[in-house]
């Protein structure tokens, strides 16, 4: 069955070679724009993974991650953080709060499918 | 002279005895005679009765005379030397006894004489050694108070009691600005005797003193602790305090505070931290984009929309990047010139500096001409003289000047420094490109041109010919040292009287222990002030104009601890109140309201006393405000009226000119409110001597005195 990942940005132009990185891994990719969209997106489609900026407009990828782990359906969710905001203390408070992992930009885009790959497998 | 008891006596005492040796012959015959023999007697003597009687009358008489002159002559003379020497001890030293009736009584004056001649002697040398003394304490005294007042950090001495006993110009600049109203001044926090926990939190205090005591204890050489605070006013100060102690490894004595105000350092540190992050991390984020849109891009299999988005993306943030670098870029340069240091420094000094630099470096001669030795400039000397290094090195090696000179002059508000020559002069091209240049200086490059130089001290420079004395030269402008920090002017008018911002006296003074109404009233700290109005019905509507205010500490009028603040009343002034105050609609325009002055006078009179002349005029002013300024004034209150009245009940006039006439005080500067109470401070001063003669020693008597007096029950 394929996979669904969920990119949550605000930039457009992050969003952009995420999604054409990850489609040609051929997973199907969802966009949300700030925090509540990929909340609302994250219930409706029950998506496998979440790529999370930390900042975001209206909720910050830190919240969106505290929502997802306190719903029941939605608390396995696998959750990636992605992010120029990446100095020790977000790193830890992003994993304490329970992400998956923390890649910090920018990135390689090989290292990055790799770890998203692990995460699904 | 009238005769005493002891002269009496003496005078009749051979009398007495002549007839008691009578009357003793008298009684033997008559008990050992017989009767026969008695009247045999009796017929001898009786017809030569008044001859006898005669000759024993002229004895006594002879006695009684020669027994006084001998009683004056010595008995008396001890009485008449005790009676004199009180008033010789009293009197001006170098009187002395006049030598007197016997060789005794003359040994004893001159003896006494010797003493006398001693004791002033001695007292002489006393009072020279003790003028001497205090001559040596003053000067110390002003020595300090000179050095503190030129210390660029602010510095407050207080007692244990967080009593202020000395500060500087500087703190009183300091706290100023610490004021949540600045308009009026902040002398609510700053005064000698005033409390320094009206700024600081008394815990904070407390805990910084216990952590010098306890390195004074591990036996530290030079303890000192340091604390940051906010102020109520929204200012962050950096303290550092250091003990003061009684004598070297003697208990303390008080603290010094050293103060900064770093509530800018902070806010640009704070600023130029985030936008550090802010860059980092947008330039991160574009980064990663640029990165994956290039690593993506080399996928052949691309399909040519994709690759489009992905082109875009990688010129968006490629854009993106060069903005934030020159944004930061811009900003770095910014606040590099806002933080260059710049330093004052006597123009002269600067010249001579400048001078001795060219001659070392460059194969010239160098001149100072026409420099104000009066001139003080803000400037970062190195960089400043770098650049005048820099121009007279090129003018002496492309045009071969032997004579370079410096000129400083003022030129409005600012300085003006000129490098001049005889000789060729540089063209306009050559000039800007000296300017733009990066400067070399002695084989050296620096990062600086001459215009970043003369930009960082906001200053202007170019370059001019003076054809009739075919002379040419650069100008710099700079700013004036004095220019840059106008508050500075109040304080070097206030340096005039230096000693009136300190009192060590206070080191020693009782803190409340006394109940207040128990302490002297020498010892207390007085407000004392006066209100100007639009008129004398406070209850029909008339309103406070202005309040002026000043300090008695330790029975010394503190003129400088002075609070002067005109009020807008927030109605009109009636012309004939503006004829006696002087206080026109036009002054209180934009001045602050009572709601706002009330509570600021509040706080200055806190911890003393209030002295006004007929205060309970001024007073139902304030209690009318009470409920709109939140702050009631209920503290004791001396009523110079009341005074006048309690020590002078059979005077008609107890105005105040009429009581400063009274008491022999000059009346300058009338009817301001800061007039006024400097003229009621004088005359408080006064009386407290007079009160003192008449048993009334203590704020309670006074108070009790004065709540007798019968003007008190005049209401208003």
């Amino acid at each position: 069955m394929t996979k669904t990942v969920l990119v949550a940005d605000a930039e457009p132009n992050s969003v952009i070679p995420l999604e054409c990185l990850l489609r040609r891994e051929g997973w199907r990719v969802l966009v949300a724009r700030d925090g509540d969209e990929a909340l609302g997106t994250a219930r409706r489609e029950h998506p496998d993974l979440l790529l999370l900026d930390v900042l975001m407009p209206r909720r910050s990828g830190f919240e969106v991650l505290q929502t997802l782990r306190a719903d029941a359906e939605l608390a396995a969710t696998k959750v990636v953080f992605l992010s120029a905001r990446c100095r020790d203390t977000d790193v830890a408070q992003g994993l304490g709060l329970g992400a998956d992992a923390f890649v910090a930009k920018p990135f390689s885009t090989r290292e990055l499918a790799a770890r998203v790959r692990a995460l699904l497998a | 002279m009238k005769p005493s008891l002891h002269e009496w006596a003496a005078a009749l005492a051979p009398a007495a005895l002549l007839a008691a040796a009578a009357a003793l012959a008298a009684l033997l015959l008559a008990a050992t005679l017989a009767p026969d023999e008695r009247a045999a007697l009796a017929a001898l003597l009786a017809p030569r009765a008044t001859l006898l009687l005669l000759a024993a009358v002229l004895l006594a008489v002879a006695g009684g005379v020669w027994m006084r002159w001998a009683w004056h002559r010595f008995g008396a003379a001890p009485g008449r030397i005790a009676e004199l020497l009180p008033v010789l001890l009293a009197g001006e030293p170098g009187r002395e006894l006049e030598p007197r009736g016997g060789a005794g009584s003359r040994a004893l004056a001159a003896a006494i004489n010797t003493l006398l001649h001693e004791r002033a002697a001695w007292r002489a040398d006393v009072e020279a050694r003790v003028q001497e003394a205090s001559r040596l304490v003053e000067q110390e005294k002003s020595r300090l108070a000179a050095l503190m007042a030129e210390l660029t950090q602010s510095v407050v001495v207080c007692n244990l009691d967080g009593r202020i006993l000395l500060y500087n110009g500087r703190a009183r600049l300091q706290f100023r600005a610490l004021s949540p109203a600045p308009a009026i001044g902040g002398a609510e926090y700053l005064g000698i005797g005033r409390s320094i926990y009206a700024v600081f939190d008394r815990a904070l205090v407390a805990h910084a003193l216990e952590m010098v005591q306890q390195r004074l204890q591990r036996g530290v050489p030079h303890p000192s602790a340091q604390f940051v605070t906010a102020t109520r006013g929204g200012q962050l100060l950096r303290v550092q305090l250091a003990p003061v102690r009684e004598h070297e490894a003697g208990p303390l004595a008080g603290f010094v505070l050293m103060l900064d105000n770093i509530t800018r350092d902070f806010a640009e540190e704070s600023e130029r931290d985030r936008r550090l992050h802010e860059h980092t991390e947008a330039g991160r984020a574009s980064l990663a984009n640029l990165q994956a849109a290039v690593e993506l891009s080399d996928d052949p299999a691309l399909d040519a929309p994709t690759a489009a988005r992905l082109q875009a993306v990688i010129r968006d943030e490629v854009k993106a990047l060069g903005r934030r670098i020159g944004e930061l870029a811009h900003y770095t340069t910014e606040t590099q010139r806002t933080r260059w240091p710049l330093e004052d420094m006597q123009g002269a000094d600067f010249v001579a500096a400048a001078l001795r630099r060219i001659e070392a470096l460059h194969r010239c001669r160098t001149a100072a001409a026409e420099v104000d030795p009066a001139l003080w400039l803000r400037l970062d000397s190195f960089s400043l003289i770098q650049a005048l290094v820099f121009l007279a090195g090129r003018v002496v090696d492309e045009y071969g000047v032997k004579l370079v000179q410096l000129r400083l002059q003022r030129a409005g508000e600012r300085a003006q420094l000129d490098l001049a020559w005889i000789g060729p002069g540089v063209s306009t091209e050559t000039a800007v490109a000296w300017e733009t240049e990066a400067m070399h200086i002695d084989g050296e490059a620096s990062a600086l041109t001459v215009r970043d130089v003369v930009q960082r001290h906001g200053g202007a420079f170019w370059f001019e010919r003076e054809r009739v004395r075919a002379e040419a030269f650069f100008r710099f402008l700079l700013p004036l040292a004095d220019a840059a920090e106008p508050l500075d002017s109040g304080l070097i008018a206030r340096r005039e009287s230096r000693p009136e911002f300190y009192d060590f006296d206070l080191f020693q003074t009782r803190e409340m222990a006394l109940e207040l109404a128990e302490r002297s009233l020498a010892e207390l700290a007085y407000t004392v002030f006066d209100t100007e109005t639009t008129g004398l019905e406070p209850s029909a509507g008339d309103e406070i104009l202005q309040i002026g205010a000043t300090r008695i500490v330790a029975g010394k009028l503190r003129r400088h601890e002075s609070f002067e603040q005109l009020v807008d009343p927030q109605r009109s002034i009636p012309a004939r109140t503006t004829a006696i105050h002087g206080i026109s609609q036009d002054m209180v325009a934009g001045q602050p309201t009572i709601r706002e002055v009330l509570p600021a006078f509040h706080a200055f009179v806190q911890d003393t006393v209030l002295v006004a002349h007929n205060a309970a005029f001024d007073l139902r002013f304030f209690e009318l405000k009470e409920r709109a300024t939140g702050v009631s004034f209920d503290l004791p209150v001396l009523d110079t009226l009341l005074l006048s009245q309690l020590l002078h009940p059979n005077q008609d006039g107890h105005s105040l000119e009429a009581i400063a006439e009274r008491l022999g005080v000059a009346v300058l500067g009338r009817h301001t409110a800061l007039g006024d109470a400097i003229v009621t401070a004088e005359v408080f001063l006064k009386m407290l001597p007079l009160l003192q003669a008449r048993g009334i020693h203590t704020l309670g008597q006074a108070l009790e005195a004065s709540r007798q007096s019968a003007l008190a029950k005049l209401a208003y």
